[in-house]
């Protein structure tokens, strides 16, 4: 197969700011001539810096940008052979459409005869013929973003950066535009590197997508693996739906996950703590006794297509579509094919289970309160007298709406025989020696998989307390 | 990239060269001329001259009173005018307010001068009231600078709110006085910080109505036409204090007021 | 109804309160009258007076030079202090704009009296030069171009700056052919605000001026001083042709303004 050549390369890019905030860390990438390549992620991930590092508007701090092997990183805009559309088109509402799209032309002093002739051209191809005299404020939202189009690609750049470009149209308007850009990328034939948060529209359009979360690249590949394999929990939850489960191999292509054994196809070493990945797709529900687990239907939504329903299993939540209703209360089955069934390493054993916040705001799990006042969590919050929790704003805040996580790292738990004691009780599922500790699976009353790190040992099936210190717990608080 | 961004950052340094030569050095001269006496020596007899002697107090207490006389009429005047235009619902409600705003484009020397002639004609000798006339004359001159502002604010207030009052069960008065009028304060406050000071150093009005009394402002012009630099910086040090207090006063205000109105 | 009747008093009273006094010495103007009471023939005679009277012309005429070069200036000035802050780190905008303030609450008189005794006391320059009356005025009005600019670029997408250098301008270009063009309706109302602060002037202009030289204002106010009945009524004139102009000016400009609306919805449509 023959070789494309690389049209631009990141090595090991770092942008990070004064205040030591890091926007990305060592990222390196390597885009084709040609190719429509999406920065994926949620807001705050790095995507746009990215894309600003490559336009010139930013400097990494570190690392190194090459345009065709030659290194750019540190080449003004204004002399890049590279355009942006921008997330709010950015057209100078001073100048008419001519002049918005002539304006780059006449940097390069080209005849004004040239530029007719090319602007007229670039019309044409994002269909706005005869428009050349209007002013911008005439225009709709979607016809903005063709002028913006048109005033980035006249220029012929050899990359057309776009920035979130259908970020401000209507849902119709952005599927319409999404098949012109895609069809404009075959016509002009140029790289096109794309950011969106949109993953829809990331797998709709590119032919390689790059999710992005806190700086770091996490995935790279072509919609399709992206989908069908994702590379670790983060990916998987956020292309699609998906449910995801810590557990553990319990046996060669067996897994321990959601309160059930499963079979499945990845191969790891037993013992090994994972994350399991089920589409809601490939959920199966059966008749109570059929499946590999029980549970109760909490929630049944019709979504035009299929049904999605909300099972409860233990303390776990399963999201499951199925062309068949259900009712709320009935009793079902679940079932997974073991191909459906992704499995991937844990990357990191920190136990993350969720607070709840009792009618005196405090922090309560398991029925215990803890010893932890909720306005230090929440950054220049406080409590009235009346009792309501204000932030910083002074805007009331609603304890039902609060989401706390906490997590904990399996060092940080100590395991007790008085069980009593312990913030929450369960019995020890799987152990296995690590060298110079154990690491056990507590398997908890409420249904939950706890991961222990512990110099002694238990046997399998004690039933133990978990101590956990609260000074050695991470609170993350979600409005 | 680094050498542009720090381009379009150069273009203020000229300005901040302009200020601190024509604002600030200014300031710091005052503050040492008012601090030594002709000799050159430090001194705090400016300062103390102005508080012992009872001609100096007497300007303050007086202008104070001026002040606040004229700061009151135009409150009293403008509110009326500023709540019925921002209320109205008529189609030339900007060309009404444009002929409040007009008059302030007309040089003020040349407005008192008018409004003399006529006081003359109505009372025969300006001497006789000159209190009352100085009242008039910087009501006059300072009148729109109260309109406009609290103008500003009522436009502004959300009609919603009105309704809401008034739906709750209030009267078209305690609608006003329990919603309108709390949410109008900002505007009151920078009218009556925009009118107070003025009234209090703006002399001519004083001198043009043959008003032989001194003001604070006066008390600089004389200063002046003595060469007497020392006693003139004190008196504008002086100002300059009750300028910066005002401001802080105000400013306060303005923020209380704000928080408060987010808060109903 | 009575209410209305009520709201149209409030208006029309205040109304005649500001118009009554500058229309009843339009019309003595145009008689032969030298106070108010006495209505006597119809004249020209103070129009005449007001501009063949070599001392008023030249008084007239340096106030508008005055006024239309020191706020050039001070646009200028403004301007590129409001570019500049606009852009600058915290630390070095938030010196800019306390600065700025000082002229904006400081009352005239404190202004005026300080420039005076920095240039003329301290440094000795001397007030012949004009270089402190121009000071003087270009201090009290650049700080008001300063905060007519500054919310204009404020609702500037920031973004078109920075299509301009992808487009392939250099920064200097860019500044000339976008942001200025986006911000200049506040630079001319900035420079408009600086004309009437100067033209309105009095304290900075009798503390900094040149003895020879006058100001309508310091000049209406040293004319009311004295008894001159020739040159009093000649300012009644020159009354009546400020707010003739100043007429005239507002219509000319609310009826571009509506044409500008006009223009927009039908292009709308």
């Amino acid at each position: 197969m023959e070789q494309k050549t690389n049209i631009i390369e990141l090595k090991h890019i770092t942008k990070t700011y004064k205040d030591g905030f890091s926007a990305v860390s060592d990222l390196s990438l390597e885009v084709k001539k040609g190719e429509f390549i999406t920065f994926l992620g949620p807001s705050g991930c790095g995507k746009t810096t990215t894309l600003r590092m490559i336009a010139g508007f930013d400097i990494p701090t570190e690392g190194d940008i090459l345009l065709n092997g030659t290194s750019i990183t540190e080449l003004p805009p204004n002399e890049r052979p590279i355009n942006t559309v921008f997330q709010r088109y950015a057209l100078f509402p001073h100048m008419n459409i001519y002049e918005n799209i002539a304006f780059g032309l006449r940097q390069k002093k080209m005849p004004e005869n040239t530029i007719v002739k090319k602007v007229k051209k670039v019309l044409e191809l994002v269909d706005l013929e005869g428009f050349e005299k209007r002013s911008i404020d005439t225009l709709s939202g979607g016809q903005q973003q063709r002028v913006a189009i048109a005033r980035a690609v006249v220029n012929e750049p050899q990359i057309l950066l776009l920035d979130e470009p259908l970020g401000a149209l209507d849902l119709k308007m952005r599927k319409e535009m999404q098949l012109e850009l895609k069809e404009m990328h075959r016509e002009l034939g140029i790289t096109f590197i794309y950011v969106t948060h949109d993953q829809e529209e990331a797998l709709t359009m590119s032919d390689k997508i790059v999710v992005m979360a806190e700086g770091k690249m996490q995935q790279i590949g072509t919609p399709e693996d992206i989908y069908n394999e994702p590379a670790n929990a983060f990916v998987a939850d956020f292309i699609g739906d998906s449910n995801i489960f810590n557990g553990i191999m319990t046996g060669k292509l067996k897994a321990r996950f959601c309160g059930g054994e499963f079979a499945c196809v990845d191969d790891f070493e037993e013992g090994t703590h994972i994350t399991a990945v089920v589409r809601p797709e490939d959920v199966v529900l059966t008749e109570p006794g059929q499946g590999k687990i029980r549970g109760i239907v909490t929630s049944v939504i019709f979504k035009g297509m299929h049904y999605e329903i909300t099972v409860e299993s233990g303390k776990n939540e399963i999201i499951a579509q199925s062309v068949n209703s259900a009712a709320a209360g009935d009793r079902v089955g679940i079932y997974v094919e073991p191909d459906n069934i992704h499995i991937m390493l844990a990357e990191d054993h920190t136990n993350i289970f969720a607070a709840e916040i009792n009618r005196n705001y405090e922090l309560e799990y398991n029925g215990k309160v803890l010893d932890v006042q909720l306005t230090d969590l929440i950054k220049g919050s406080r409590l009235t007298e009346d009792g309501t929790l204000l932030d910083g704003n002074g805007l009331e805040l609603d304890r039902n709406k609060l989401r706390i996580k906490i997590s904990i790292k399996p060092t940080d738990i100590e395991l007790t025989d008085e069980q009593e004691e312990g913030l929450v009780q369960g019995y020890i599922s799987n152990l296995i020696y690590k060298g110079d500790h154990y690491s056990y699976v507590i398997h908890t009353d409420l249904e939950q998989d706890f991961v222990v790190n512990d110099e002694y040992l238990w046997n399998m099936e004690d039933q133990v307390g978990l101590l956990m210190p609260v000074d050695k717990m991470v609170f993350t608080v979600k409005k | 990239m680094q050498k542009k961004i720090l381009s379009r950052k150069s273009l203020g340094i000229p300005y901040m060269i302009f200020l601190v030569l024509f604002v600030m050095a200014p300031l710091f001269v005052l503050i040492y001329y008012a601090f030594t006496n002709g000799q050159g020596e430090i001194t705090i007899q400016n300062l103390t001259g102005f508080f012992s002697d009872p001609n100096t107090l007497g300007t303050l207490c007086y202008s104070f009173g001026i002040a606040a006389v004229t700061t009151a009429v135009c409150l009293l005047l403008a509110y009326p005018v500023a709540y019925v235009l921002a209320t109205s619902h008529l189609k030339e409600k900007s060309v009404i307010l444009l002929l409040f705003i007009m008059p302030m484009w007309i040089n003020f020397s040349l407005r008192i001068t008018a409004l003399k002639e006529l006081l003359t004609w109505l009372e025969g000798n300006l001497a006789y009231h000159p209190f009352l006339n100085t009242v008039i004359g910087m009501t006059y001159d300072f009148l729109p600078f109260m309109i406009l502002p609290i103008y500003t604010t009522i436009s502004k207030l959300d009609g919603a709110l009105l309704e809401a009052a008034r739906d709750l069960g209030a009267g078209e008065l305690q609608a006003f006085l329990k919603v309108t009028l709390p949410l109008s304060i900002p505007g009151i406050i920078s009218g009556v910080s925009m009118v107070f000071l003025p009234a209090m150093t703006n002399y001519v009005v004083l001198d043009m109505l043959y008003n032989s009394t001194y003001i604070m402002g006066s008390l600089i012009g004389s200063y002046f036409a003595s060469y007497n630099w020392h006693g003139g910086s004190m008196i504008a040090l002086i100002l300059l204090g009750i300028v910066c207090l005002f401001t802080l006063l105000t400013r306060g205000a303005e923020e209380e007021t704000a928080r408060g109105g987010v808060l109903l | 109804m009575t209410k209305k009747i009520w709201r149209s008093m409030v208006i029309v009273l205040v109304l005649l309160f500001l118009y009554l006094p500058i229309l009843i010495l339009s019309v003595y103007s145009f008689t032969d009258a030298a106070n108010i009471g006495a209505i006597r023939g119809f004249s020209f005679h103070n129009y005449v007076t007001l501009f063949t009277t070599p001392e008023l012309v030249k008084m007239i005429l340096g106030t508008v030079v005055l006024a239309l070069g020191s706020a050039f200036l001070a646009s200028i000035l403004g301007t590129m202090g409001a570019i500049g802050a606009f852009y600058s780190k915290k630390g070095m905008a938030s010196a800019i704009h306390t600065m700025n303030q000082v002229p904006v609450v400081n009352a005239d008189v404190v202004t005026g009296f300080s420039i005076c005794i920095l240039l003329v006391v301290v440094l000795g320059v001397s007030k012949d030069t004009f270089i402190p009356l121009v000071a003087g005025h270009v201090t009290l009005c650049a700080p008001f171009v300063f905060l007519s600019v500054i919310p204009k670029l404020k609702q500037m997408d920031s973004s078109i700056y920075e299509a301009a250098l992808d487009l392939g301008a250099t920064p200097g270009t860019a500044l000339v052919k976008i942001v200025i063009p986006q911000i200049f309706p506040g630079i001319v109302s900035g420079f408009a605000l600086a004309v009437t602060l100067s033209l309105d002037d009095y304290f900075v202009a009798t503390y900094t001026k040149p003895a020879t030289f006058d100001t309508i204002s310091t000049y209406v106010v040293n004319a009311t001083k004295g008894a001159q009945t020739t040159i009093k009524t000649a300012l009644w004139a020159l009354s009546t042709v400020i707010f003739l102009l100043v007429v005239l000016f507002t219509i000319v400009m609310n009826i571009r303004a509506g044409k500008n609306v006009q223009e927009r919805n039908g292009a709308g449509q």
